[in-house]
C-alpha cells in the first residue's frame, strides 16, 4: 500500500468511503467516493456533512475527476478531495489546480519527483480552483 | 507579430524542463511507455512507422523570418534536411531521435516556439485564417482571440486528459480558409447590429471516420465571455464524451447522440455557472494582445501596376496572389505543391530562402496555410517580380494555387502507422498527369484531397475531390470521392462507387474532370458543377 500524500492540517477521516448511491441513502457517512461516471453534483446538497471526498482514477487518462474535483470546490466544498487510483507525478500539479489536496497513489511515489512536480510551474495561464494568480492577471494588476 | 513576455517564456521554459525530466524517468524506468506516451505526445513527440516524428506548433500559422530560421536549422541539425507543412499549420519533422527531443524544445524555446499539445488528447494548437490581418473581407483580425485561446488552453489543469483530441479553429470573416465548421470548435468573429464584436461558436465539427458539420449552438458570444464559454464547452465534453470507445470519443460524437439542443442546453447552464466563478481574463488582455497585431508600416500610395509582359510571371500573378486589403498590396502564396513532389515539403534551404523572403517583402512574416502551402502576407505590388524570380530559382514557383496540382495529402503508409494505403505518391502522380496533358489551369479551382485511411487527416471527405486509400485483401486500394467543401460552402464528399488501383485511381481523376469539362457552364467551378448535375453523369464516365 502506498503511502497518502495529504497537504491539509486537519485530521484524516477514520473510517472508509462510501459509494455515491450509499452515501445518498444513508445520512450519517462523512466520506464519499467518486467514481469517473459519478455525477459529482449530486453531492451538492450535502457538502455539509462531508469531510473526505474520494475521486477515483481507475486509469489515470481518464480525466473526467479533475472536471468533478472543480466543480465541488466551486461550490465552496473545504473538505478533504483525495485522488485515489491510478495517480502518478505528471498529474499531480494539474489536479492541485483542481482542487485536490490529497493523494493516495496506487504505486509509491518518489519524494523528490512529487516535490519537482509541485515546483515545476513558475507561472498558472489559468484560472482554477487553488488560490493561483493567473498570468493575465498579474498582468493587468 | 505576438511577442513573449517574461511570463510566456517562462512558461515554455519550465516545460522544456519538465519533458527532460520525464525523459530521464522513462529512462531510468520509473515511466512504463503507456505512462510516458501522452506525455510525450502533448509534447508532439509521435511514435510513426520508422522513427519519432514531431510536430511543432506555430500558432494560428504565423511566423516570423528568425523561426523560420530555427526550424530550418533543427530540419538541418535534428532531422533529414526538411520538414513538413501539416494541415493544422504546423510543421512536423519524420525522422527524429528521442534523446534529441529535449534539445529541440530547448531551441524552440529560444525562438518562442514549442511543441504543446501538439498531439494527445488535449486541447491542439489553434488555428486560423491564413489571411488574417491581410484580407479585404474580414471584419477584425481573428489571430488575438486565437492567442488568448492559446494562453487559456496551454497546461488547461481540468482539459489535459478528454476523452480525444479538440481542435478549435477561429475565423472573422464569411469566406472561411480555415475549414472552420470542421473543427472540434469553430469561432467566426462577427458583428452584430448594434454593431459590437462577438463570438459564434460551432461545436462538433470534423472530419475522420465520422464526418461532421457543426451545428451553430451560439450565434453571439460576447468577446468578454469568449473564455468562460470555451470553458463551458469543453466541461460538458470533459464530463459526458464518451471514453469507452476511442473511434466514438470525439465532441462531435456527443453532440451529435445528445442532440445539439441537449449540449446547448447543458452548456449554456456550465456557462452561467462559470460567468458567477470569474474564469474570464481581464478584457484589458485581450486589448494588450491585440496591439502585436496592429497593421504594419505600409506604404501609402504604392503603385497598383504590374509588369506582365513576362508571361510566366503573369501566370504566377493571376494564380499565387491573393486581394489585400490595402490599395497596392497583394498576399502572395509560395506553393509547396511542385509537380511530381511531396504535398508541403520543404526543404532547409527552401525554408531559410523564404525567410529572407519575409524579411525583404512581408514586414518579417510569413503564414502556414492549412492547404500545406506558405503565404507571405504583406507583398508590394512593386515587388512581386523580384519575389517571384527568387522563389522560382529555388523551385518555389509552380503557379497552382487551389488547382488540381495543389494537393492535400496525409503522410500516408510511407511515414504513418495507422495507414492502409500510401498517399504520397498518388498525389505525385495526379500533379505529373495534369501537368502532362496542361489542363491544370483551365479546369480552375479544384481542391484535390488524399487520405491514406479512414482517419482522414488528408482532409478528403472536404475534397471537391476526395481519395481515401484503403486495405483490400492486402492491395491498396482508392476510393473516389465528390463534392466536398470545407469553406463557407461546408459539404462532405460522397463516394463515386467501387474503388481503384494505384493507376486506376489517377484514370479516374481525370475521367471526371473531363465529365466537368464537357458538362460546365459560365464560371462554373468543378464543385458547382458536380452540385448541379449530381453524382449520375460522373457515375456512368466511370463504370459505364
Amino acid at each position: 500500500m502506498a503511502e497518502t500524500l495529504r497537504y491539509r492540517d486537519d485530521q484524516p477521516v477514520d473510517h472508509p468511503a462510501v459509494t455515491v448511491d450509499a452515501f445518498l441513502d444513508q445520512s450519517n457517512a462523512a466520506a464519499v467516493r467518486i467514481e469517473p461516471g459519478d455525477d459529482a453534483r449530486e453531492l451538492l446538497p450535502h457538502l455539509g456533512r462531508l469531510s473526505l471526498v474520494e475521486v477515483n482514477f481507475p486509469a489515470f487518462g481518464d480525466g473526467r475527476g479533475y472536471s468533478s474535483a472543480r466543480i465541488l470546490r466551486e461550490a465552496g466544498y473545504e473538505g478533504e478531495l483525495r485522488a485515489v487510483g491510478d495517480v502518478l507525478v505528471d498529474q499531480l500539479a494539474y489536479m492541485r489546480r483542481c482542487g485536490f489536496d490529497a493523494f493516495e497513489p496506487d504505486q509509491q511515489l518518489d519524494k523528490d519527483d512529487v516535490q519537482a512536480a509541485f515546483d515545476r510551474w513558475p507561472e498558472v495561464y489559468q484560472d482554477a480552483a487553488d488560490d493561483r494568480t493567473p498570468i493575465w492577471t498579474k498582468r493587468h494588476a | 507579430m505576438y511577442k513573449y513576455d517574461q511570463y510566456d517564456q517562462a512558461m515554455v521554459d519550465a516545460r522544456v524542463e519538465e519533458f527532460r525530466d520525464q525523459a530521464r524517468r522513462r529512462l531510468e524506468g520509473k515511466l512504463t511507455e503507456d505512462q510516458f506516451k501522452p506525455l510525450r505526445l502533448m509534447n508532439g513527440l509521435y511514435l510513426q512507422l520508422h522513427a519519432y516524428m514531431l510536430r511543432v506548433a506555430i500558432p494560428y500559422g504565423t511566423l516570423n523570418s528568425q523561426q523560420m530560421h530555427a526550424l530550418a536549422d533543427i530540419a538541418d541539425k535534428y532531422d533529414r534536411g526538411y520538414g513538413h507543412f501539416t494541415t493544422r499549420q504546423n510543421i512536423q519533422y519524420n525522422w527524429i531521435k528521442l534523446e534529441d527531443a529535449g534539445d529541440i524544445l530547448a531551441d524552440l524555446a529560444k525562438v518562442e516556439m514549442h511543441a504543446i499539445q501538439t498531439s494527445g488528447n488535449c486541447i491542439r494548437n489553434i488555428s486560423s485564417d491564413h489571411f488574417a490581418g491581410a484580407a479585404a473581407d474580414e471584419i477584425v483580425d481573428p489571430r488575438p482571440y486565437a492567442e488568448l485561446l492559446r494562453q487559456w488552453s496551454s497546461f488547461h489543469p481540468e482539459f489535459s486528459y478528454l476523452p480525444r483530441k479538440f481542435k478549435i479553429a477561429v475565423i472573422a470573416s464569411d469566406t472561411d480558409r480555415a475549414a472552420m465548421r470542421l473543427h472540434d470548435i469553430g469561432i467566426q468573429i462577427v458583428k452584430n447590429d448594434a454593431g459590437e464584436l462577438g463570438a459564434a461558436f460551432y461545436v462538433g465539427g470534423g472530419m475522420g471516420r465520422t464526418p461532421m458539420v457543426a451545428p451553430c449552438i451560439n450565434a453571439f458570444v460576447p468577446l468578454d465571455r469568449l473564455v468562460t464559454y470555451a470553458e463551458a464547452c469543453l466541461r460538458v465534453y470533459n464530463r459526458h464524451g464518451r471514453r469507452d470507445n476511442k473511434y466514438k470519443a470525439r465532441i462531435k460524437i456527443l453532440v451529435h447522440e445528445m442532440g445539439a439542443e441537449e449540449y446547448t442546453r447543458q452548456v449554456e447552464a456550465e456557462y452561467a455557472h462559470l460567468l458567477e466563478e470569474g474564469v474570464e481574463p481581464p478584457f484589458a488582455e485581450l486589448e494588450r494582445i491585440r496591439t502585436y497585431f496592429e497593421d504594419p508600416l505600409f506604404e501609402a500610395g504604392a503603385p497598383e501596376e504590374v509588369d506582365r509582359s513576362d508571361p510566366d510571371f503573369a501566370v504566377w500573378v493571376d494564380r499565387n496572389t491573393v486581394a489585400h486589403k490595402e490599395a497596392g498590396y497583394v498576399s502572395a502564396v509560395i506553393s509547396l505543391k511542385p509537380v511530381g513532389g511531396i504535398p508541403g515539403d520543404a526543404t532547409a534551404e527552401q525554408m531559410r530562402l523564404m525567410a529572407d523572403l519575409a524579411k525583404d517583402y512581408s514586414f518579417d512574416e510569413l503564414r502556414v496555410m492549412h492547404t500545406q502551402n506558405i503565404v507571405l502576407p504583406h507583398v508590394r505590388k512593386a515587388d512581386l517580380h523580384a519575389l517571384w524570380t527568387a522563389l522560382d530559382e529555388a523551385g518555389l514557383g509552380s503557379p497552382n494555387l487551389d488547382t488540381v496540382e495543389d494537393i492535400i495529402a496525409c503522410p500516408g503508409l510511407d511515414y504513418c502507422s495507422l495507414a492502409n494505403a500510401r498517399s504520397i505518391p498518388i498525389a505525385q502522380r495526379i500533379s505529373e498527369r495534369f501537368a502532362a496533358n496542361g489542363k491544370t489551369g483551365t479546369l480552375g479551382e479544384l481542391k484535390l484531397k488524399i487520405s491514406g485511411c479512414i482517419n482522414a487527416c488528408g482532409h478528403h471527405h472536404a475534397g471537391h475531390i476526395g481519395i481515401l486509400g484503403v486495405d483490400r485483401k492486402g492491395v491498396e486500394n482508392y476510393q473516389l470521392l465528390l463534392g466536398g467543401s470545407e469553406a463557407e460552402d461546408v459539404s462532405l464528399a460522397k463516394i463515386t462507387g467501387p474503388g481503384f488501383d494505384e493507376n486506376g485511381i489517377v484514370d479516374a481523376v481525370e475521367t471526371v474532370t473531363n465529365v466537368y469539362e464537357n458538362e460546365r457552364q459560365d464560371g462554373e467551378r468543378f464543385l458547382d458543377t458536380y452540385r448541379r448535375i449530381g453524382m449520375n453523369p460522373f457515375k456512368e464516365a466511370l463504370y459505364g
